[in-house]
């Protein structure tokens, strides 16, 4: 037990250190490495709650990809960070001008926030306990079925986040020569030979 | 619970372990070693140079397209999972919605195939 509360701290303290790091690094590339660990250290915490699948598909999922896919977008913006920073504190009263308004709309939302009568009889759907079943398990006894519609929507919404992703940056390249495999071998020899009969002397 | 973080604690003394051993080595060499510092030491060799530029450069975005593709299907593979392990006690409806969502994410992938996106010229 007590080495569940100080894994806890440690976590927590590195997690939120790091987030810090991700905003306030010189260097970009800095800054998505602190947000790998910033990752590592919420799989950790997610592991401490017994939610192994989540703790296992945050490291895969944000780690091994969404991470890289930062970096890549680190690499493709050629700004130059330093004099982007040079404007930090002219803009500072929008910025928070605008954290203000959206503070004050959260704040107008949870004062509003009602709880249905029947929301605590839906939170408690049957997950089945982790001490009967493993986690992914349980995950998987109540997903597909009990919540199929969001299931559904999950995969709609990677459908859009696909046919976006390529409609925002597939650019088809002219001048490319690719290799059509049918147009090549039905070729006959009418369409690409002929004969051209040349006077002598005259050149072609 | 219990159980489930007790299988987890090797990890954990593995990690201590790592950052034990990483902190002791930066912290040796940060201790024991004689350190002169010399503008010198980090200067470029006599057969280098000075880099000219930044390391960093442009990307083409067709790497970033390959890469978003990637995540959409590793996170449809991270949705076959749980289906795998837990499909005999769902019964046929949970496998007919995890063939509705393959299909949907099908058309995703026959789009792109059709519109070349996994071409790289």
């Amino acid at each position: 037990m007590i080495i569940q509360t100080i894994a806890f701290y440690a976590f927590a303290a590195v997690t939120v250190a790091s987030a810090v790091m991700v905003i306030s690094a010189r260097n970009p590339v800095h800054s998505v490495l602190f947000l790998i660990l910033a990752f590592f250290n919420a799989a950790g915490l997610f592991v401490l709650m017994g939610a192994e699948f989540i703790a296992m598909i945050l490291v895969i999922v944000y780690v091994g990809a969404v991470a890289v896919l930062f970096l890549f977008v680190v690499m493709m913006l050629d700004i130059n960070f330093v004099e982007l920073r040079q404007g930090f504190l002219q803009y500072l009263p929008i910025g928070a001008l605008v954290g203000l308004v959206l503070l004050a709309e959260l704040v107008m939302i949870f004062g509003s926030w009602i709880v249905a009568p029947d929301s605590a009889d839906r939170a408690a759907s049957p997950t089945p306990l982790l001490t009967e079943t493993a986690n992914t398990n349980a995950l998987g006894q109540i997903l597909y079925t009990d919540y199929v519609y969001l299931f559904q929507v999950s995969g709609l919404i990677l459908l859009v986040a696909m046919i976006g992703a390529i409609v925002l940056t597939l650019r088809s390249r002219e001048g490319v020569k690719r290799q059509r495999i049918g147009a090549q071998i039905s070729r006959s020899r009418e369409d690409s030979v002929e004969i051209k009969h040349v006077e002598p002397g005259s050149g072609v | 619970m219990q159980d489930l973080l007790r299988e987890y604690l090797p990890i954990l003394i593995f990690i201590g372990i790592a950052v034990g051993m990483a902190i002791a080595a930066l912290a040796a060499s940060f201790i024991i070693a004689r350190q002169r510092p010399d503008p010198e030491k980090v200067s470029a060799y006599e057969c280098g140079f000075d880099a000219f530029d930044d390391a960093r450069g442009q990307f083409d975005v067709r790497f970033y397209l390959v890469a978003i593709l990637f995540i959409i299907f590793d996170l449809e593979i991270a949705f076959l999972f749980p289906w795998a392990i837990s499909l005999s006690e769902i019964g046929m409806f949970g496998f007919w919605s995890m063939m509705g969502f393959l299909g949907i994410l099908t058309i995703g992938f026959i789009y792109e195939w059709k519109k070349g996106a996994l071409e790289w010229e």
